[in-house]
């Protein structure tokens, strides 16, 4: 069961007569996801341009996974939670959040809510019940469980979704979060986004299971393989996921199986370690094109539409940057605010210290090098 | 007021917290039903049921993970690690996600829990039930680290530590929980945190320590009266934030300083105390400052007795600093 991969949208473009008979979503909606993917990829391209011509530091994409976290963050209510692992923008961008907080943050200035204390791409987003990234695997999926059992205990009906790649299934995390989270019967939804490439190290060299989702059977909960570039399963599959939390039926595995197009990030070179022609047989199931194919022969968007929404994207983007290029940098006591409620003496006397050796010697010289990895 | 053991002053902190805020909930390992293995917990399953007192899986990176976010959506947890010894697993979840998480989300999220764990040795626990970790926590940003050392601070400051706003990580001394009773207001009271006591005033010499290592001061200066020396013993019961006034103006008192903690020497704890004084208050020492702290080797079974600092070489140490 866990092995066979379930598919709504075929690569030709076409889907089953019985999605169209049972699917919940709108011409509203569709049209909505294939934005938010257009809005996604353009950011992705847009980003890495900025970071080749040194205006970011650093970027971490997504190309190729956007139906994957797209379609599945589709399935949600906004006061659901999302726990994200670093490749998952599209899902900001379905909460809510405006562009240029997004780009403030990849600059790190005073624009960023998080005030330039993290790399670039490490967003945290509470208005949206988006949670914290950090680059530590597998971290956020026993948070996932702990929201779930907190909302539970106060009887709110909410569900708690949380986003990883194949490579944290190797770590301890993974175990113990889907482990607590069958034990407490928490509604969770465990998405493992596998893209089959952890920076260099293929999925081979992370399990020799069958696949990921059969893993969810020792844990006692429903594993399901899903084509991660087939936007309508993944948002089908995520919501019968999300409904069997919702009704206290407990957590569901599922694997996305994808394939991320692009490097690990902006520093690495996937060229260095794919196998030749991989890429290229992956770039045939893009899963935009896919989904564009479908919306064009049902007439939902046409040509000039579609090119309508990735000009405004473009367009959106690049006044976003602009506005966020004319914000300053954070105030510099905002490296020392936030480590506590209230700032302890002795911070308080490093913060008074460094605010005069500044005044006295100047700033220091930004001699940093880039990120190497 | 009640005469209570350390323990009892922590399971009456515990009970009284989690009647006045139902936000606050105990979880790990043996803390329902048992009741922890010290029994610390005990009588909170009854009382609050299994879903407030929480067995959870043997796992301190879940049991930490999922109290991170527990709190994060607005409860206050209370993760009890069995033994300080066993905490490494959870070490990743502690310094890189609740120590960050009010920082690095700019304020959005934080994580108000408070990690009670039992720490230190004397009572025959090997490597693996014996050790004082305190140092690691305290070299990371994010988080406060309490160590009571009597039952009335103890149930002061864990009132203190659960309704504080960042994570907490709560040493309590297992060797004192049932060997050392105090009087004890049944009533909900605060000890602040960040606050240093004068456990008994002096005037020749400080001595600096925390936890389990009072008593052994205590005993220490009362060896040193019948010598003549004064001794006066300053209980940090918070490493962060640290009571920094304190600790300078008794060594501004007194002119001579030692410090005791039982964690391995090299890069514990005293070593910053030291560092400390030696930056804000050199001129006024008469004598080097000592530490007397555990070896710097794995925390031995059969001479565990002669690894601890007691209070003949606390003694030796104060003499040697005034005979300088």
């Amino acid at each position: 069961m866990s092995s066979e991969i379930i598919q709504v949208l075929k690569e030709d473009g076409t889907v089953s007569p019985l999605f169209k008979k049972e699917t919940d979503l709108t011409e509203q909606d569709l049209k909505k996801i294939y934005e938010t993917m257009i809005l996604t990829r353009v950011y992705e391209e847009r980003s890495l341009k900025l970071q080749r011509s040194g205006r970011i530091g650093f970027y971490i994409g997504c190309k190729g996974q956007e139906a994957s976290h797209i379609g599945s963050a589709y399935a949600l209510k906004m006061d659901d939670w999302v726990f994200p692992a670093y490749r998952e923008p599209g899902v900001l961008f379905l909460r809510g959040i405006a562009l240029k907080t997004m780009i403030c943050q990849m600059m790190g200035n005073a624009g960023d809510p998080t005030m330039g204390r993290q790399m670039p791409c490490h967003y945290s987003y509470k208005e949206g019940n988006n949670g914290s990234v950090s680059s530590p695997l597998a971290t956020q999926i026993p948070h996932a469980v702990g929201i779930a059992y907190a909302a539970k205990y106060m009887k709110h009906k909410i569900v708690s979704l949380t986003y990883f790649g194949e490579g944290s299934t190797s770590e301890g995390d993974f175990h113990t979060g889907l482990n607590f989270a069958a034990v407490f019967k928490s509604p969770v939804v465990f998405i493992c986004q596998n893209n089959q490439w952890a920076i260099s190290v293929p999925v081979a060299r992370q399990t020799v299971s069958e696949s990921i989702a059969i893993k969810a059977k020792a844990y006692g909960m429903p594993g399901i393989k899903v084509d991660g570039n087939d936007v309508l399963a993944m948002y089908q599959v995520t919501k019968d996921a999300v409904e069997r939390a919702r009704n206290g039926d407990g957590p569901t595995l599922i694997e996305s199986f994808t394939y991320r197009l692009g490097s690990h990030s902006s520093s690495d070179d996937a060229a260095r370690y794919r196998p030749e022609g991989e890429l290229e047989s992956w770039e045939q199931k893009d899963p935009i094109i896919r989904f564009e194919k479908y919306l064009l022969s049902e007439n939902i968007l046409t040509p000039e539409s579609i090119k309508k929404i990735k000009d405004d994207a473009e367009e959106e983007f690049t006044q976003a940057v602009k506005e966020a290029e004319k914000v300053g940098l954070p105030p510099l006591e905002t490296l020392f605010t936030g480590v506590y409620k209230d700032m302890p003496e002795s911070l308080r006397e490093q913060m008074e210290d460094l605010i005069n050796e500044q005044k006295r010697l100047g700033a220091s010289e930004d001699n940093s090098m880039a990120f190497p990895l | 007021m009640a005469n209570l053991t350390l323990l009892q002053a922590i399971n009456s902190a515990l009970r009284e917290e989690m009647r006045r805020d139902e936000r606050v909930i105990v979880l790990g390992e043996d803390v329902g039903k048992n009741g922890g293995v010290f029994r610390a917990t005990e009588g909170l399953f009854d009382e609050f049921g299994a879903e407030r007192s929480v067995d959870t899986p043997l796992s301190e990176s879940g049991i930490i993970g999922m109290s991170i976010g527990m709190a994060m959506y607005g409860l206050r947890p209370v993760p009890e690690i069995q033994f300080m010894d066993f905490i490494y697993p959870a070490f990743d979840q502690i310094v890189s996600e609740a120590a960050k998480m009010r920082y690095r989300s700019g304020g959005q999220y934080t994580v108000p829990m408070v990690i009670r764990t039992p720490y230190g040795g004397g009572i025959r626990g090997g490597h693996y039930h014996s050790q004082s970790a305190e140092a690691y926590f305290a070299h990371t940003p994010g988080l406060k680290v309490v160590i009571p050392s009597n039952p009335y601070d103890a149930k002061g400051l864990l009132i203190s530590a659960i309704r504080d706003e960042d994570p907490v990580i709560f040493m309590e001394p297992k060797r004192l929980y049932r060997s050392l009773k105090g009087e004890v207001p049944e009533t909900d009271y605060t000890v602040p945190i960040g606050k240093a006591s004068i456990t008994r005033a002096g005037k020749d010499i400080s001595v600096f320590a925390y936890g389990a290592m009072i008593p052994i001061c205590l005993e220490a200066a009362k060896k040193a009266e019948e010598h003549d020396i004064d001794v006066e013993v300053v209980d940090l019961r918070s490493l962060v934030p640290l009571d920094i006034k304190t600790i300078i103006n008794s060594v501004k008192k007194t002119g001579r300083a030692v410090v005791v903690y039982e964690a391995p020497k090299t890069g514990g704890f005293g070593a910053e105390i030291a560092a400390i004084i030696a930056e804000k208050a050199i001129e006024y020492l008469e004598g080097p400052v000592l530490r007397v702290a555990g070896l710097d080797t794995p925390f031995p079974y059969t001479f565990e007795h002669i690894y601890m600092p007691d209070s003949r070489r606390v003694f030796e140490a104060i003499e040697k600093v005034i005979n300088f």
